[in-house]
């Protein structure tokens, strides 16, 4: 018995790996004619045939405008985009629709909440809490807020092991605090943070709190209600959606009281020159035609995932993080950046003497996709005194073979410098 | 592996490994710094320059193979070279990595730089290669930040 076949067994009633990759027409193919090991789903997932073909469909059979039509096409797509809504809401656990904003992705769902929610309840030397591993997308929408308010960013700080110093937390909150807003699961290092616990205690004092989901909603099961946080944003296309689609879950009464993010079509429920009344929740923040083919394969992505099981989903990935945790360290001179006790999905490193841009070239070579960088998050690399990182991250469609490839490339990667 | 051997030529790994005309120069006349904020590749050029001439240069700062291989050669090409020589040898320079013909005959006056033709084959990278030489053109010019993206 192979590897792989050792790890399936582990992982009963998730379906033959050879099917889920079928479903993937972009794995199937050959990168400078190696063939393809996509292991840069951080940054983007893959998308399955059900999500293309789906897109194909609606504008092969569908394509009309939401919401305002009489006619039968726009009842069929109306009916349809709705429809992702319901799957969305039942997958993260939501009470109600009106919870779920469509959104162009996390960093749209975030500087809607910036701008709509916390920008009017500051004022002069308020605090919004971060922490020490946010996405950009995560720290400039807040440093924007606060520059117009003179408000500032207090951190939430890190260990080397690249986990949060949780018991800092609480003593961080004062009266100026005014929001907090927190990554589930840290990009650039794999972290998953003790988002129940944050949410908790900051509750406790009053504070709402924003969990940036970009990175976890792929990984691991989400219930909004029982994490009980007050926005949730995410990404479809790190979900095996389209690009261009997210979502912003928020709690009804805080998105109730919340100001329109933009003014336009199908946000109002009625115009004069003197006055406008705003449409309900959710389409009160979803001005203008929206990304209604986007949204309808974000809904199939969804649907794709929950036919996995997210729980499988994420039992085969942690295999694969160990599996590949391991053979890394094996190496010589490889530093692993972020060794959280729980992570998921991502693994940085650094290799001594070799810059992650050569390893980027090298390893594209031998048709292996990983991303290079500072992945968006400068402070994090700042925290760990390297200029960038290598990344490899995990998607439910790769394999242990894909790993061992990646290793006989890591071998070749340490001839050519020696 | 051709390419790539082609691209990680044993004089571009043993510029890497041991940079030429590395470090401050405490002396200069003229300062730079290059940043591409999409890599973290980061170099400041300094340049002694008398009578119009190059007296001597240095540069220090890290980067990935082809970024700092580049600018050891570039250093090891511009000594003792007048400041419009200089500007003529970036131009040399960028012809060199942007031409589409397979293989270029290569200017005298920048034939150090000649082994890093290869990176024209990876597009992604050439802006590595070029960092360091818009540094020092900005240097030159008196500008004294630079950024590639």
């Amino acid at each position: 018995m192979n590897n792989t076949e050792m790890i399936r067994k582990d992982h009963m009633g998730f379906p033959d790996i050879n099917e889920i990759r079928d479903d993937f027409p972009i794995l199937n193919q050959r990168v400078n004619n190696k063939r393809l090991v996509y292991f840069d789903n951080a940054a983007t997932s893959q998308t399955p045939s059900q999500v293309t073909e789906s897109i194909k469909q609606y504008y092969d059979q569908k394509n009309s405008n939401i919401h305002r039509g009489v006619h039968t096409l726009s009842n069929l797509a109306t009916t349809e985009y709705e429809n992702s809504r319901e799957i969305i809401k039942r997958f993260i656990n939501a009470e109600d629709n009106k919870e779920i904003i469509f959104t162009k992705g996390t960093t749209d769902g975030i500087n809607l909440v910036a701008q709509s929610y916390v920008l009017d309840k500051l004022t002069e030397g308020d605090e919004i809490i971060i922490s020490a591993m946010e996405h950009h997308s995560n720290i400039v929408p807040w440093q924007m807020i606060g520059e117009r308010k003179g408000a500032k960013l207090k951190i939430i700080p890190m260990n080397n092991k690249g986990e949060l110093k949780v018991e800092e937390f609480e003593g961080m909150i004062n009266e100026k605090t005014r929001f907090v807003a927190i990554s589930h699961i840290s990009n650039a290092l794999g972290t998953v943070n003790p988002v129940k616990a944050i949410i908790d205690t900051a509750h406790k004092y009053g504070i709402k709190v924003l969990v940036d989901g970009a990175q976890s909603i792929p990984h691991t099961k989400i219930d909004v209600r029982d994490m009980d946080c007050d926005f949730f944003a995410f990404s479809g296309h790190k979900v095996y959606g389209p690009t261009g689609t997210g979502v912003l879950y928020g709690k009804e009464e805080l998105l109730e009281e919340m100001k329109p993010y933009q003014g336009g079509g199908d946000m109002i429920r009625t115009v004069t020159f003197d006055k406008t009344i705003y449409n309900e929740l959710p389409y009160k923040f979803e001005a203008g035609t929206p990304n209604i083919s986007g949204m309808i394969g974000l809904g199939k992505a969804i649907r794709y995932v929950k036919g996995l099981g997210i729980e499988n989903i994420e039992a085969y990935e942690s295999s694969l993080l160990n599996y590949a945790t391991e053979m890394l360290e094996e190496f010589e001179g490889i530093r692993l950046i972020g060794k959280a006790g729980k992570r998921a999905g991502v693994i940085s490193f650094d290799i001594s003497g070799i810059h992650p841009h050569d390893i980027g070239t090298i390893l594209d070579q031998e048709g292996i996709a990983i991303r290079t960088g500072h992945h968006c998050a400068q402070p994090v690399m700042d925290f760990f005194k390297v200029p960038a990182t290598s990344r490899i991250s995990f998607a439910c469609y790769n394999t242990i073979e894909e790993i061992d490839i990646f290793s006989i490339a890591l071998k070749k990667l340490y001839e050519v410098f020696k | 592996m051709s390419e790539l051997k082609e691209l990680y030529q044993e004089i571009i790994l043993d510029h890497n490994k041991n940079p030429r005309n590395f470090g401050k120069l405490e002396h200069h006349t003229h300062k730079a710094e290059g940043y591409n904020p999409m890599c973290g590749d980061h170099y400041s050029i300094y340049l002694e320059i008398k009578d119009n001439k190059i007296e001597n240069v240095s540069f220090e700062g890290a980067g990935c193979a082809i970024s700092k291989s580049s600018a050891s050669m570039m250093t090891a090409n511009l000594k003792g070279r007048t400041v419009e020589e200089a500007k003529k040898m970036f131009g040399e320079f960028q012809n060199m990595m942007t031409s589409d013909k397979p293989c270029v005959k290569v200017p005298e006056d920048i034939c150090k730089a000649e082994p890093l033709q290869g990176v024209r084959e990876f597009p992604t990278r050439i802006k590595c290669a070029t960092l360091i030489w818009h540094t020092m053109n900005n240097a030159i010019n008196g500008k004294d930040n630079t950024s590639t993206e």
